[in-house]
């Protein structure tokens, strides 16, 4: 029984990392359709910023953390504008070309700046274990909890009630519909671009708390994995990215807790072909009619 | 009305014949008097060309997106391998050559039997729903060859240590003649009443379905022979490299594939075929500065999507014949005939 609280625990960890970047994919998904595969290397980007910061420069650990989210946003408006404005017009798959495109060379060009070899990342949160009743709870993994909640909230409170939320909403239902409503179409993607960067960002840090190190294609799993926990939630909804984050972080978790680790990325994407056969936009992707 | 010459259809085979035979000959010359790497690297090209012409069923002719095309490719190399290694002793009987193209045979049937097990419920979802279902489809397959040994204490895939052993029977010459005859096949294929009915499902399923075409049983055709030349590309890899490990046949593998479908331009073969060639020479080509040889390549990838999106050739596709016609008729001074009036 313990083991499984402190699986579950750990499964709640994973899967709100997962599910704050599946919040990046699924935004840029719903406002122009496009799966953003160098989503996962921003992130990898985020954590060779925070580790830079610490050993490099000496920042305190939040600092660093403030660091990646900018670099983040910064790196995600720029891949936007460069990468994928000029391509709004083109076939979709042209699209997803340029954007395994920008991944690999962003994977790449951290490989000749920052060497294959895998960086150890000073630990961030330096706090005790706490104590609830005969257990003991790591503090990262309440503080990436708490930390994705607070961001997933916060991005609800974003979408549904500010302007710029509005502006996305619209977007993503029609963009020429927005435009002739006087919506700045090109201002409201870069936005969303963004904000999913950012919480790639976020996502960044709270994946050094949990695995301390940074590799040039650390990404790519976790974005593939953050990917069908969108798709799985139903894309486009972000309640849906939650709970698709947390279904997949406690699968694994669970799988690796019977011993079975191997077998953890075919259970997550056997879980992932059930629920897309049954229902086919996904968990919430129905219900959800609002796509940001 | 000026009269156009035509070359009539028998005339058309044989010219393309000739081509093949002239292909092959300089091509069995080449390999005997250049170096092994550019031999080697002249089989990958190959192996590399009916990968890609083999997606391009899947993705330019029916219009889809399947991410699990290495799924496909790793079925066959392992069927094709653990037939030749299991069945060493037919080779008494038939020969190591004819063992080899049996196993090549055994690898597409059940390559294209798994096209239909993940076709069915694959093909019901579109679009980027696909793309994300065969992904998924593709990694199962990749985990349990990983795995399934340790599971079920066979000793057949040897899992993460890999297969070791394989028989190196992939010569130049069998992945030439099936170089040729995968283009052949998809290209007649595409032109009779089968591809025409593919090609409508693209254009637009709904009409095609209102036309009577049985969208689900084409649907499905189209992608089991997709997966038919994946195995067969997979069990000439598995020969040619002589050593099988299921990480070679991740998500990456089925990307490289793709990008070079789309690179050439969706539906055309000769763009299937020349971008599979340039993207398996560039990185060779490249090797000197290993260091920067695939930022390069990554960055051609963007620049030619950004300027060109519907991929090199776009939907062009070579006809030697309707060249030489248009030859003919500009040196007769006559009118050529009209682009896309000549079938190959």
């Amino acid at each position: 029984m313990m083991t499984f609280i402190y699986q579950l625990i750990n499964g709640l960890q994973v899967g709100s990392i997962y599910a704050l970047v599946a919040l990046g994919y699924s935004m840029v998904y719903g406002i122009i359709m496009l799966l953003n595969f160098a989503h996962g290397d921003v992130i990898m980007i985020g954590a060779y910023t925070i580790w830079i910061s610490i050993t490099a420069m000496g920042l305190h650990p939040v600092l660093a953390v403030l660091m990646a989210v900018v670099i983040c946003t910064l790196l995600g408006m720029f891949i936007e504008k460069v990468a994928y404005t000029p391509l709004r017009k083109s076939p979709r798959i042209s699209l997803l070309i340029t954007a395994i495109g920008v991944s690999m060379l962003l994977q790449n060009l951290a490989q000749i700046v920052f060497g294959a070899n895998a960086q150890t990342i000073p630990s961030i949160v330096t706090a005790p274990n706490i104590t609830v009743g005969s257990m003991q709870v790591s503090v990262t993994a309440v503080i990436t909890i708490v930390v994705s909640i607070l961001s997933m909230l916060g991005l609800t409170f974003l979408v549904q009630k500010t302007k710029m939320g509005k502006a996305m909403r619209a977007v993503s239902e029609d963009t020429e519909a927005a435009q002739l409503m006087g919506i700045h179409v090109n201002h409201t993607i870069s936005f969303t671009f963004a904000i999913g960067s950012a919480l790639a960002g976020i996502g960044a840090a709270l994946y050094c708390c949990a695995y301390p190190q940074a590799t040039p294609t650390m990404g790519s799993m976790l974005g593939l994995k953050a990917f069908v926990a969108a798709v799985l939630g139903g894309i486009g909804s972000i309640p849906g990215a939650m709970i698709g984050g947390f279904v997949i972080g406690i699968a694994e978790a669970l799988v690796k807790a019977a011993g079975l680790s191997v077998w953890a990325d075919g259970v997550v994407f056997a879980i992932l072909i059930v629920v897309l056969l049954f229902k086919p936009t996904g968990l919430l992707g129905r219900t959800m009619n609002e796509k940001v | 009305m000026k009269k156009t010459i035509r070359i009539p259809m028998p005339v058309r085979y044989l010219i393309n014949f000739a081509l093949l035979a002239v292909l092959l000959l300089t091509g069995n010359f080449l390999v005997n008097i250049v170096d092994r790497y550019y031999a080697k690297v002249l089989m990958l090209i190959g192996i590399n060309i009916i990968l890609a012409v083999s997606l391009n069923i899947a993705t330019g002719y029916l219009g889809q997106l399947p991410l699990g095309h290495a799924g496909f490719m790793s079925v066959g190399a392992y069927t094709c391998s653990i037939f030749v290694i299991r069945a060493s002793f037919l080779t008494n009987y038939i020969g190591e050559a004819a063992t080899f193209w049996l196993g090549l045979l055994l690898a597409g049937i059940v390559s294209a039997l798994f096209g239909v097990i993940i076709g069915i419920p694959a093909l019901r979802l579109r679009g980027d729903y696909l793309a994300i279902i065969t992904l998924g489809f593709g990694e199962i397959i990749r985990v349990i060859l990983l795995n399934i040994d340790s599971l079920l204490g066979f000793e057949f895939t040897y899992g993460a240590s890999g297969l070791k052993n394989i028989p190196k029977n992939t010569t130049f010459l069998n992945v030439f003649v099936l170089v040729a005859l995968t283009c052949a096949l998809v290209h007649t294929m595409m032109k009779s009443r089968h591809g025409r009915a593919v090609l409508s499902i693209r254009e637009n399923e709904i009409a095609a379905e209102a036309c009577g075409i049985k969208t689900t049983y084409y649907k499905t055709l189209a992608f089991s022979v997709s997966a038919f030349f994946a195995g067969i590309a997979g069990g000439l890899y598995a020969g040619y490299l002589g050593i099988l490990n299921p990480n070679t046949f991740g998500f990456m593998k089925s990307i490289e594939i793709l990008v070079m479908v789309v690179l050439g331009g969706m539906g055309s073969m000769l763009g299937s075929v020349i971008s599979a060639t340039v993207l398996t020479v560039l990185p060779e080509a490249l090797r000197g500065f290993s260091d920067y040889r695939m930022v390069t390549y990554s960055l051609l990838l963007i620049i030619v999507m950004i300027f060109k999106p519907t991929g090199l050739m776009g939907a062009y596709d070579f006809s030697l014949s309707r060249l030489l016609e248009k030859g003919i008729n500009v040196m007769g001074g006559k009118k050529p005939v009209k682009k896309g009036d000549g079938a190959k």
